[in-house]
């Protein structure tokens, strides 16, 4: 199973690329862990999750070929 | 106001069956608060003002500085340490002066922010920081307003529309519903450490724009409920959308009173946040290591006999920061104007290795 994440703002800096693909992940909790061990930064950072384009605040299933996106908070005005 | 000449002015988006002679009274008639005349306040407020919104509010307690001009478009060089708030009404006014423009020239905080706020139907977010950014959208849930929020970093922008009721009666969202809680001062960066493309502000306001004559006008489908980003380097548009939770909704305040009791102004404030008021004055004269500046002329009244001070003319302030040499600055003058004109002076000069501040209100205000 492969879920593809796209990742926006200021987060690419510390994954270096604005999309990762991730093999076998069942759930966004196991999803946001296995980020955080490829990029341990990623642990101090603030983003909001969205699965398939729908903001998720609680841990939420996956499927194959789903869209995970990363969405930090800007503040600039 | 003579009809004729005004709809003369709109007769291009009148045309526009969507609009019309019934579209151009709802703008005419409505009332928008735009928060942060900077870089999505400029071309949110010269749209919305070019549009024939009737009554535009404009709050910013911010001076015109030269890095602001690549991307805050109402401005010229002239407008240089002069406020903001007054510059962009003067210059809207002639660009329409059949509509109404309040200046706000202070910093909203969460004792004057329900009473501003109350005044309008549509709020516009075009700040610069959190604290105000959660500030406004606790308000604007409380006096149950329309909120078109906009942020921007980079090369990114995120617009939304919240507190807003869509078509399918779904429960109103807020900003507390994509991120609850405020980041840390580390976690994020501002515009000023980040950096901006000058352009992608006037694209995002433009949008926030284009939301609130939406909302006015009741055409369309604005981003209730919804969040769209843009990437202006590949020009992806990514659009999110958004439910509204107990959980976040636990975190605004539960009335007025809590509201003005939470403190908003934590870490994250705006690094342009200068002023004080007389009981964090009174407390600063005592320390060390500080130097108290009356920016006013020479020969204003009242003469200053309670504390000691130098005496330095705001258009001085600048060629004579050398002989600032303590860690604390404050300013004052008559009633807070130039004495915050000269802290940003300060500031643009010694950046973050001092300390500087703008007595609010005052000499005429402060209490001893």
């Amino acid at each position: 199973m492969q879920i593809n994440v796209i990742i926006f703002g200021q987060i690419v800096d510390i994954t270096g690329t604005s999309a990762i693909a991730v093999e076998d992940v069942t759930d966004t909790n196991q999803l946001v862990e296995r980020l955080a061990t490829a990029y341990p930064a990623l642990k101090s950072a603030k983003y909001a999750i969205a699965v398939d384009k729908k903001i998720v605040k609680e841990n939420t299933v996956l499927s194959n070929n789903n869209t995970i996106a990363l969405l930090p908070p800007f503040s600039g005005g | 106001m003579n009809e004729n000449k005004s709809y003369e002015r709109y007769q291009r988006q009148m045309l526009l069956k969507e609009i019309g002679e019934a579209g151009q009274q709802k703008l005419l008639r409505s009332k928008v608060l735009v928060i942060g005349a900077g870089g999505l306040g400029c071309p949110a407020l010269q749209y919305l003002a070019a549009a024939g919104v009737g009554t535009i509010g404009i709050v910013d307690n911010d001076v015109v500085s030269l890095t602001n001009l690549h991307r805050q478009v109402l401005y010229t060089t002239n407008d240089i340490g002069l406020p903001k708030a007054e510059r962009a009404t003067a210059v809207l006014q002639s660009l329409n002066p059949d509509i109404r423009i309040i200046p706000y020239n202070f910093r909203l905080t969460n004792q004057n922010a329900l009473d501003v706020i109350d005044e309008y139907d549509i709020v516009v977010d075009g700040t610069d920081n959190f604290s105000s950014r959660y500030m406004i959208n606790d308000a604007c849930v409380l006096l149950n307003k329309p909120l078109v929020y906009a942020a921007i970093s980079r090369f990114e922008g995120q617009v939304a529309v919240f507190n807003c009721a869509n078509s399918k009666n779904e429960k109103k969202v807020n900003y507390r519903d994509l991120f609850p809680v405020a980041p840390e001062d580390n976690e994020v960066m501002n515009c000023a450490t980040a950096g901006v493309l000058g352009v992608l502000p006037g694209i995002i306001g433009s949008m926030q724009a284009n939301e609130t004559i939406k909302l006015i006008t009741g055409i369309g489908q604005p981003l209730v409920n919804r969040l769209l980003t843009y990437n202006a380097l590949t020009n992806e548009l990514y659009e999110l959308s958004m439910s509204a939770s107990e959980h976040t909704a636990s975190f605004i305040p539960k009335d007025k009173i809590s509201f003005k009791n939470i403190d908003y102004d934590w870490s994250c404030s705006a690094p342009n946040s200068f002023e004080i008021d007389s009981a964090r004055f009174n407390a600063l004269l005592n320390k060390n290591n500080i130097t108290v500046i009356d920016v006013r002329e020479f020969g204003e009244q009242p003469v200053i006999k309670e504390f000691s001070h130098v005496h330095i003319p705001l258009r001085e302030v600048a060629e004579q920061t050398s002989k600032l040499n303590t860690e604390i600055l404050i300013t004052f003058c008559q009633s807070g104007g130039r004495s915050m004109q000269a802290a940003k002076v300060l500031s643009d000069t010694f950046g973050n290795s001092k300390k500087i501040y703008s007595l609010k209100g005052g000499i005429v205000n402060w209490k001893p």
